[in-house]
């Protein structure tokens, strides 16, 4: 952990429940170990009747402080309703 | 649709030959410490680090964002990318024919302040960050949707920032 980021997929999903009301969380360590590389599945009532623009907003606020300290981040942000479609249509 | 072969390879030509300028239009602009050459090692920023955006820094950044009607900052240049992320901007906007006369590169490799300074500027956390007409689209992955839904090419051709069909067949005339 020393000489790594210190951020961990963990942290991430619990920072994005308590914060952004996240209902459903995937976060995926990409970076093969120095927690450098996140790609997140987000899914929150929140994020209803925003654009792409503001729910992505909406997440790096609440994710500030990890997010300054990765160097690659992909979330993806769904709707309770968009999650369910996305699951049965795929 | 238009051909997305021809597109692409009418934007990596053009861009070929037009990527140094922005580049070097930038460093001029960009501030007094704008180096031509890159940094050998990727230097690495703490938290702790960022610092508020000066107003100086401010105005530089808007005044790098009307460049041109399309706007990127990225790691590397539209030649020789320095990131995954920033490659697959460029590539979008290739793809989608982005005019290489209304688009401009930002290196933010090359100065510090504009790395740190675009991302408080934009309140974007992360780069690449695509401005068209001084606003903030979003970075690779929005990018990414956007061109997979089809709004990105709308959009770009609503802005009127496209290669235009006649001029990308013939060589290029005078424009008006």
């Amino acid at each position: 952990m020393a000489e790594s980021s210190g951020i961990t997929a963990e942290g991430i999903g619990a920072a994005l429940k308590e914060k952004v009301g996240a209902t459903h969380v995937e976060v995926e360590d990409l970076s093969g170990g120095c927690g450098q590389m996140f790609q997140a599945v987000i899914v929150s009532p929140q994020f209803d009747k925003k654009t792409t623009l503001a729910r992505h907003r909406l997440v790096n606020g609440a994710l500030k402080d990890e997010i300054a300290a990765i160097h690659a981040w992909t979330p993806k942000c769904y709707t309770p309703e968009q999650w369910e479609n996305q699951r049965k249509g795929g | 649709m238009l051909s997305r072969t021809a597109l692409t390879s009418a934007f990596r030509q053009s861009s070929r030959h037009i990527s140094p300028r922005p580049v070097v239009t930038s460093a001029a602009a960009w501030s007094p410490s704008a180096r031509s050459q890159q940094p050998a090692t990727f230097r690495i920023q703490s938290p702790q680090q960022l610092r508020f955006l000066s107003e100086a820094t401010r105005s530089a950044i808007e005044k790098a964002v009307g460049t041109k009607p399309v706007v990127l900052f990225m790691k590397g240049t539209p030649d020789t990318p320095q990131c995954g992320f920033s490659k697959a901007s460029v590539q979008i906007l290739g793809i989608n024919g982005v005019d290489p006369d209304k688009f401009a590169a930002f290196n933010v490799l090359e100065d510090d302040e504009l790395r740190q300074g675009i991302k408080e500027f934009s309140e974007w956390p992360t780069i690449p960050q695509l401005y068209v007409d001084k606003e903030f689209v979003g970075g690779c992955d929005i990018l990414m949707s956007m061109h997979q839904d089809g709004t990105l090419a709308k959009m770009l051709e609503e802005k009127g920032v496209l290669v235009p069909v006649a001029e990308e067949e013939t060589q290029k005339g005078d424009r008006s």
